[in-house]
């Protein structure tokens, strides 16, 4: 790639866009610059191809066959997507991943949007640190996250029920039921992703004309208004953007329940938190002579994620109207 | 007093109150980490249970590095080694493309670049299952191989340095470089590198951190016997969860590096998600 350069002096090359005449190295340069682009884009598209898109569309036809990994494959067209409408432990996964979805999603954003409003003040000092310090849990690997909390809402000695305790709450089996089970890993979900989202609240903040405000506040709009009236209005394609990035991983949840339920790929006794993700790898990975079946649990989580998103883009382009 | 520090005290107090909880309620299981992991096993069932770090660190490390269960240090080996090569490669292949969709033209490019946007919306998880089957028919099952090689590119790296090369860098500046005779690959190197230094910096450290983080995939192809940092600490609590002194000092040692790389570039990697946030 670099032989151009040394066969070709200074002096003799043509700049860019216009004809060149017949020279030294002429073939080579237009060699260069025809073709050397495709060698810079290659890498990604050589391995993304063998180990993104390949797999993926193995995936769609993987859920077509009764497929197992060590033996056979029998094409059996839609029989797995028929199944799966008809398996109530793949409703009670889609039940469980809704539910802590709403637990996680909708507190989460109500206080990345205040956090985020504060923030946002210009007159506020230590603003730096105050972001950072928000921003900490995201460093954190989930697999940590998920142990300590696992230990705060332990039953016995957890520091959570200890403080409960004082507002006369008796001991909660936290993995013992759902609705707590729900609670205690929505809680790991959104102290983990608070920040984050405040941060990318805050940038869609810090594109609103000042002027705005002022005219408000001139207008004798308080605090209160001006944050429903001009602030959420306005931020609202960032809060799309915040609210599809949060349905696709809440979609995937998978780590923290794993760890809450020590390991167990079923989430609990009853599966009372077993996620959609959960389900598929108890059917895909840990069976090998499901991984057909597990396929077509992977296509569906990616149908609900795409569902999700179109309905979220339409619920804005209607109501932006 | 000026209107603007007048208006300051009077809104300041309790915006600085709930700022200071939510920073506190953000650090505060760090804390909780560091103070189970130095106390005994004993005092840890105390009721009310320890507020304050005690001096038993050494004592639960020791047991993190005697237990055959996790493999720790093992694991911390790996996930700086995997970690680093995935940073380095996504950083050099995101530039290679970036710069190529942004400043050279070719067939078929837009095309090729929609396609890269398209694939960044996909989740990973959808090809796992098949991904699995591969890596067992390349003999790669619990190999570092298997964590290494599939994330080597990353659409989001080749965006990201897309748009940052088409502003950061003038056409001008290329053209310079060909009329003095430089190949398009010395103008890579020699020009557009050194010019989307910010940007690679914060794409490394998002990657890394990423990489770092990655549980689901480790989890699924590697074994105890040699795991990831995330893969080990898993094992460890399972096998160990009522020794919680002594996963809490692996949980600890684990976390430190990253907290280490968030407080020396915080401000870079904020800023870096903060902008992303803002152009797409």
């Amino acid at each position: 790639m670099s032989l151009s350069a040394t066969t070709a002096p200074p002096s003799n090359v043509t700049p860019p866009g216009s004809e060149p005449p017949r020279r030294r190295g002429f073939l080579l340069n237009r060699l260069d610059l025809k073709y050397s682009p495709y060698l810079y884009i290659a890498p990604f598209f050589l391995i993304f191809g063998i180990f993104g898109l390949y797999p993926m569309l193995r995936t769609a036809w993987m859920s077509l066959h009764d497929w197992d990994m060590i033996g056979d494959q029998t094409f059996i067209g839609l029989d797995n997507y028929a199944a799966l409408i008809k398996d109530d432990y793949f409703w009670n996964a889609l039940y469980n991943t809704f539910g802590i979805f709403a637990l996680s999603t909708i507190p989460q954003l109500l206080l990345a949007l205040f956090l985020a409003n504060l923030l946002n003040s210009t007159l506020l000092r230590a603003k730096t640190f105050f972001r950072l310090a928000i921003f900490i849990p995201n460093v954190v690997s989930v697999a940590a996250v998920a142990i300590v909390f696992g230990m705060l809402f332990q039953r016995e000695f957890g520091l959570i029920n200890w403080v409960l305790s004082f507002v006369g709450v008796d001991n909660i089996d936290w993995d013992g039921q759902r609705w707590s089970s729900w609670t205690a890993i929505a809680t790991m979900v959104n102290w983990r992703w608070v920040g984050y989202n405040t941060l990318i609240l805050l940038a869609g903040m810090q594109a609103i004309p000042k002027d705005l405000y002022e005219a408000a506040s001139i207008d004798g709009a308080g605090p209160w208004r001006q944050f429903w009236q001009i602030t959420v209005p306005m931020v609202r394609p960032t809060l799309i953007f915040v609210i599809i990035l949060s349905t696709i991983g809440g979609m995937q949840l998978f780590t923290e329940p794993l760890l809450f339920a020590n390991g167990s790929i079923l989430g609990g006794n009853q599966r009372e938190f077993q996620t959609l993700a959960m389900y598929m790898y108890e059917k895909g990975i840990e069976n090998l002579n499901t991984a057909g079946y597990g396929a077509a649990v992977a296509w569906a989580i990616f149908l609900i994620i795409a569902l999700m998103s179109l309905l979220n883009f339409l619920l804005v382009r209607r109501s932006a109207k | 007093m000026t209107s603007a520090s007048r208006r300051l005290w009077r809104t300041s107090p309790l915006t600085y109150m709930a700022l200071v909880l939510a920073a506190l309620l953000s650090i505060y299981p760090f804390y909780y980490m560091i103070v189970i992991g130095t106390r005994t096993l004993d005092s840890i069932n105390d009721v009310p249970p320890p507020l304050t770090p005690g001096g038993a660190f050494g004592d639960n490390f020791g047991r993190v590095l005697d237990n055959d269960a996790a493999n720790f240090l093992t694991g911390l080996m790996n996930s700086v080694i995997v970690s680093s090569v995935v940073t380095l490669s996504v950083v050099l292949t995101g530039s290679l493309a970036g710069f190529a969709f942004a400043k050279l033209r070719f067939r078929g490019r837009n095309i090729l670049l929609l396609m890269i946007v398209i694939t960044m919306m996909i989740p990973t998880q959808l090809g796992i299952i098949p991904l699995w089957g591969m890596m067992q028919e390349l003999n790669w099952f619990g190999t570092l191989y298997a964590v290494t090689v599939p994330f080597l590119v990353s659409a989001f790296g080749v965006f990201m340095m897309r748009q940052y090369a088409s502003q950061a860098i003038s056409d001008e500046l290329i053209e310079a470089g060909r009329v003095d005779g430089a190949s398009t690959f010395r103008i890579y190197w020699n020009i557009v590198l050194p010019a989307l230094r910010p940007a690679a910096a914060v794409l490394g450290l998002l990657t890394f951190m990423e990489t770092w983080n990655s549980f689901l995939w480790p989890y699924a192809i590697l074994t105890p016997e040699n795991p990831t940092l995330q893969v080990s600490l898993s094992f460890l609590s399972y096998a160990y969860y009522t020794d919680y002194s002594q996963v809490f000092a692996a949980t600890a040692v684990g976390t430190l590096p990253l907290v280490l790389v968030f407080i020396l570039f915080g401000r870079q990697i904020i800023g870096g998600i903060m902008e992303g946030a803002v152009k797409s």
